[in-house]
């Protein structure tokens, strides 16, 4: 069978793969292995295949419930997890809850349970607060997808941007990753350590000082070193950093940095830390450039740079909704290459 | 005329250099006389067999919330003092961060007044500045003479160098401790644990040690400058304790306490809690304090600190909060841990690991306070701390080897905000007694 044909049947039908998958919420990847981000990574490829037809649709998630709860503004993040539940047949909803219930009295919690009485099957969290998504977690029996809280995880983010490597890379056991940018405040950033972890790359992290945060560098973990975010090399010279890089990572750049006394002026920030073709040409020659967006091109991302022939941007967004449809389906209960299986 | 026999128990009194098995007789609410055998003698007295007990003066904390006035849904008084007794304190100095706070001659009576009605004794903190708000001084003065024993903003440092040193050179008119909440506001804005690499893997912007100790320096500085009685409450950091220990080789009148959870805990309590999977982070908010929980090496500064006294005292910073105010965002999350019921376990800790012995531990929760805030000069305090014949009966007894799963639904305190909820810890604390009057016991006791 197909994969087309099998995501369009919903006849169960008995697992033929054993599964990898064993999570019911999607918090951040600390707690994925090698098998399991490649289990969502192989159902991936069955979700862009879907999402290059001409009707990109299926009836796999057929009645169930998709709630996007954002409590932070997002466009991206939220259409795509918006057209990935629709891409599956789920109802999706989209919720932009704002600070203000907060203040009104309704806590995270009680919001949360109220969308499960719902029924309520998927909530896909956005927050301000690092911690939220696992907070929701603990009060629900929802399965939680963290689309982002504070400066801590956004595993969605890391799997679109594994999915996009591997397409180009295959294997990405010992590839040099480069992140460029505001380490201390991006979600993105140790998330994308994690999964690069666990799939065997090495990782770079590049910044001026004031946004690195204190805990990376060997002297300063801990002796139980699995406890601590993965070991990752720290530069502040984006020239040494980028040096035979397979993957340059630009990190976008908030102008309130500037206004918080971390830098002297997003000027001096482009000078230094700017991503250009000049400080390409020390990359691998194969090397590729990714940006989680929304970027500002010509301050961390030089413009023509961010449209070159090396650049995989788009191709991050496009995949980013195939990620999600394949985390959407497995958290409904099949089992990864259980392509005949169907809603539960 | 009423008698007290408590007989046959290892009598620590480090105020008074005892440590023997001996007797302890209490007449009408007082000490009488301790001593072996000399239970016996006396005739028509309840008696307390405390045979393999431990019987100690009654705890003494430096750093009390009570929450009241303005926020008797997280505590009262009335709570307040009865979870202290059950913790083995006989008296708590009260923060004034209340609301509204105690700046006035009237907030501190008020105070006073609802805690004549309480089993333990409670002295009243005023406040810095008026307001809490960091701008002017409150009036030193009138709340000396309203009852306050201490000066304290804690929950805020008063942050502005000028209006602390004016503070610390107007204290010494009254002779009040001056005791400080260091952490510069600036180097904490927006940071809610201890920073380091659980807050960078946790992506919670952090409080440094550092936030602490350039407030330590500054007000030690300061404090030699006028002279005044500067306290460092809740030391966190090793760094400070350096600050704190070279201030006291010198001279300066510079006291200091430390808290049970920084003297066992670690940051590391924030993202895993005890004994939890590694790999499972957690947000817990009941680990959630201010100063935060930090590193082993500062762990082990402190308890160096405590063990050859250059902090004198433990103190709880005991800071119930209703479930509302911890089941929500961290960040958003007040920060305290529920510390009294908990305290003398918790502390046992330091014993069982070899890093303090028995007496030294009691003497850090007994004449260690009062002698760092010279309480027994208060009227009616004399003997505060020990169990000199003629002091108030204030006496704790204590088993140093029973073992207790902390159960926060149990608590007398309504804050039932721990981290150490599910932990067993080893030393219990059996009965209180109070003036005489047998204040709280275990029910496995009740047979005493």
């Amino acid at each position: 069978m197909t994969t087309e044909a099998a995501l369009a049947t919903d006849t169960p039908s008995g697992g033929r793969t054993a599964p990898a998958w064993r999570h019911q919420h999607v918090l951040d990847l600390d707690d994925f292995g090698r098998d399991e981000i490649d289990a969502v990574l192989n159902t991936a490829d069955s979700m862009r295949e879907i999402l290059d037809r001409r009707i990109a649709r299926v009836p796999a998630l057929r009645g169930r419930t998709v709630v996007n709860l954002f409590y932070e503004p997002s466009t991206r993040t939220r259409a795509s997890f918006e057209l990935a539940g629709k891409a599956l047949g789920a109802d999706v909803i989209s919720l932009t809850a704002s600070m203000s219930s907060v203040q009104k009295g309704e806590s995270l919690i009680d919001t949360v349970r109220t969308l499960r009485a719902m029924r309520a099957d998927v909530i896909v969290m956005r927050h301000a607060s690092a911690g939220a998504a696992y907070l929701a977690a603990e009060h629900t029996d929802a399965s939680i997808i963290n689309a982002g809280d504070g400066a801590h995880a956004h595993p969605t983010q890391a799997l679109l941007d594994l999915y996009t490597m591997r397409h180009h890379f295959g294997d990405l056991t010992g590839k040099r990753v480069v992140m460029v940018g505001d380490i201390s405040h991006s979600r993105v950033a140790r998330s994308d350590m994690w999964g690069l972890a666990a799939m065997g790359a090495r990782v770079v992290v590049c910044g001026p000082p004031t946004l690195l945060p204190r805990g990376l560098r060997a002297a300063e973990r801990p002796a139980h070193a699995e406890t601590a975010l993965p070991p990752v090399t720290v530069e502040t010279d984006i020239e040494r950093a980028i040096e035979g890089a397979h993957i340059v990572m630009a990190l976008r750049l908030q102008s309130e940095r500037q206004q918080g006394g971390l830098l002297p002026s997003v000027g001096e920030y482009a000078r230094r830390y700017q991503v250009t073709a000049e400080r390409l040409a020390r990359a691998h020659p194969d090397h590729l450039l990714m940006h989680p967006g929304p970027k500002n091109e010509g301050i961390e991302i030089a413009a023509d740079v961010a449209t070159s022939d090396r650049s995989i941007i788009e191709e991050q967004v496009t995949n980013g909704v195939a990620v999600r449809m394949a985390l959407l389906y497995l958290l409904a209960g099949y089992a990864p290459g259980d392509v005949e299986g169907g809603a539960r | 005329m009423s008698t007290l026999a408590i007989h046959n128990a290892r009598v620590i009194d480090p105020g008074l250099g005892r440590d023997g098995i001996a007797d302890v007789v209490i007449v009408d609410g007082r000490i009488s006389r301790v001593g072996p055998d000399e239970g016996s003698a006396v005739v028509d007295a309840d008696r307390i067999d405390a045979t393999g007990l431990v019987v100690t003066p009654g705890f003494v904390d430096l750093h009390t919330h009570l929450r009241e006035p303005g926020f008797t849904y997280k505590e009262t008084i009335r709570t307040g003092t009865a979870a202290a007794a059950a913790g083995g304190f006989t008296t708590v100095c009260a923060m004034p961060n209340t609301n509204p706070p105690l700046d006035s001659r009237a907030a501190i009576e008020s105070v006073l007044r609802e805690a004549e009605s309480a089993t333990i004794r409670v002295l009243p903190i005023g406040c810095i500045t008026r307001g809490r708000a960091g701008a002017e001084l409150a009036p030193a003065g009138e709340l000396r003479a309203a009852g306050a024993v201490a000066l304290s903003d804690d929950g805020d440092a008063v942050a502005d160098p000028s209006l602390m040193r004016h503070a610390l050179e107007y204290s010494t008119a009254f002779a009040l401790p001056v005791s400080q909440h260091c952490e510069d506001p600036s180097l904490v804005r927006d940071g809610h644990m201890h920073e380091g690499w659980v807050a960078t893997r946790m992506g919670l912007r952090g409080r440094p040690a550092s936030a602490e100790e350039t407030m330590v320096a500054r007000d030690i500085a300061l404090a030699e400058l006028s002279g005044a009685h500067l306290h460092i409450a809740h030391v966190s950091s090793a760094g400070s304790v350096a600050l704190i220990r070279a201030a006291r080789a010198r001279g300066a009148l510079v006291t200091a306490e430390v808290t049970p959870h920084h003297l066992v805990l670690t940051h590391e309590e924030v993202a895993f809690g005890f004994g939890a999977d590694y790999r499972q982070l957690r947000y817990n908010t009941d680990a959630k304090v201010n100063p935060p929980l930090r590193e082993h090496s500062d762990v082990a500064a402190l308890r160096a600190a405590l063990r050859d006294g250059v902090i004198e005292a433990i103190a709880t910073d005991h800071a119930p909060h209703a479930r509302m105010d911890k089941d929500i965002e961290f960040d958003l999350a007040a920060p305290g841990i529920s510390g009294l019921e908990t305290a003398f376990g918790l502390c046992m800790t330091l014993v069982t690991e070899g890093d303090l012995s028995l007496p030294v531990l009691i003497e850090r929760l007994t004449i260690g306070p009062v002698r760092a805030w010279r309480l027994d000069r208060q009227p009616g305090l004399d003997g505060l701390g020990t169990l000199a014949p003629g002091a108030v009966a204030d006496v704790a007894i204590l088993d140093p080897a029973a073992t207790w799963v902390v159960e926060p639904g149990r608590f007398l305190s309504m804050g039932r905000n721990t981290p150490l909820a599910g932990r067993t810890l080893t030393g219990q604390v059996v009965a209180t007694i109070a003036a005489g009057r047998v204040v709280h016991r275990l029910e496995s006791v009740a047979a005493l």
